[in-house]
């Protein structure tokens, strides 16, 4: 594993670059193909507000999988995420347009865990349409 | 109806193994739109310390989802799958998924709470490889709404 940011050079409250990441609906049926979730609330507007949805939702995992790239982007190691968990507070609602949904993300050093490990706390706050989308969403990281 | 708490504990058979395939790897990481180079060449994967190329985090959840699913459809369970949303999802790593892994998950039901109405179930998926390595833990929180509760 060969993250490219140093352990020495962090602390806690350091801030991650931010990123925005777009979702449309043609993105959801994509990601239902690659994933092999096909729930209809994710592609099916008829369905998803028969059961009570305002329109089509992301795959929570969809946002959960935008949210970490805040955090591989910057190690530029993928390997190098050593535990990550969210929990699924709001759902993206997509509407059926050009525009789509974006989901927000922004992170920051929480704390440093372990000296010998080299890992620290990573926490995220993931947002779209002003609403938090993941709650308690943070990852543990092994830094060079 | 509420859970039958005795099912807490209660571990499945482990799953055929699932082959991670190179062009299933590329064909999530385009999904998401991410193109780290980790994920599609085998070069770059090897600069980082990896024998192959690896997959993004997330990825192993539709292979830990399909394995959850001996518990959601257990019919001695009875868990009404219409009303479940997913709640909670943390995996613990100790390597990354990479290609040409094949893996078996094993899923236990850590626990079943009731709060207002809600069926809770935990479930823990255990991915081995071939070798019987641990690879990843995957804990997947799901809700089972309360029947007439809508949204």
């Amino acid at each position: 594993m060969t993250a490219k940011i140093s352990y020495d050079d962090v602390e806690a409250g350091t801030e991650l670059p931010a990123q925005t990441f777009p979702v449309t609906r043609a993105t959801l049926v994509r990601y239902a193909g690659a994933s092999g979730d096909f729930n209809p609330i994710h592609w099916n507007e008829k369905f998803a507000k028969e059961v009570g949805l305002p329109d089509v939702i992301a795959h929570g995992m969809f946002t959960m999988a935008e949210a970490i790239r805040v955090i591989t982007d910057w190690t530029g190691d993928p390997g190098a995420v050593v535990e990550y968990g969210v929990r699924f507070t709001k759902p993206v609602v997509v509407p059926n347009d050009d525009e789509g949904a974006v989901i927000e993300v922004s992170a920051k050093v929480a704390a440093k865990l372990d000296d010998q490990a080299r890992t620290v706390r990573v926490d995220l706050t993931a947002t779209s349409d002003g609403k938090k989308v993941l709650g308690m969403s943070r990852a543990v990281v092994r830094l060079a | 109806m509420a859970l039958d708490q005795s099912f807490v504990g209660r571990s499945y058979p482990a799953t055929a193994p699932y082959e991670v395939g190179r062009e299933k790897i590329r064909e999530f990481a385009e999904a998401i739109g991410d193109p780290a180079p980790a994920y599609t060449d085998a070069e770059a994967a090897r600069a980082l310390g990896h024998p192959d190329v690896i997959a993004p985090p997330t990825f192993v959840f539709s292979i830990t989802f399909r394995a959850a699913g001996q518990v959601v459809e257990d019919p001695q369970l009875g868990l009404d799958y219409s009303r479940v949303v997913h709640g909670d999802q943390k995996f613990v790593y100790t390597r990354p998924v990479r290609a040409g892994d094949r893996l078996t998950v094993t899923s236990t039901i850590e626990a079943i709470k009731s709060m207002a109405g809600n069926d809770i179930l935990d479930i823990r998926g255990e991915v081995h490889d071939a070798a019987g390595e641990h690879v990843v833990t995957a804990f997947t929180k799901l809700v089972a709404r309360a029947a007439g509760q809508e949204g």
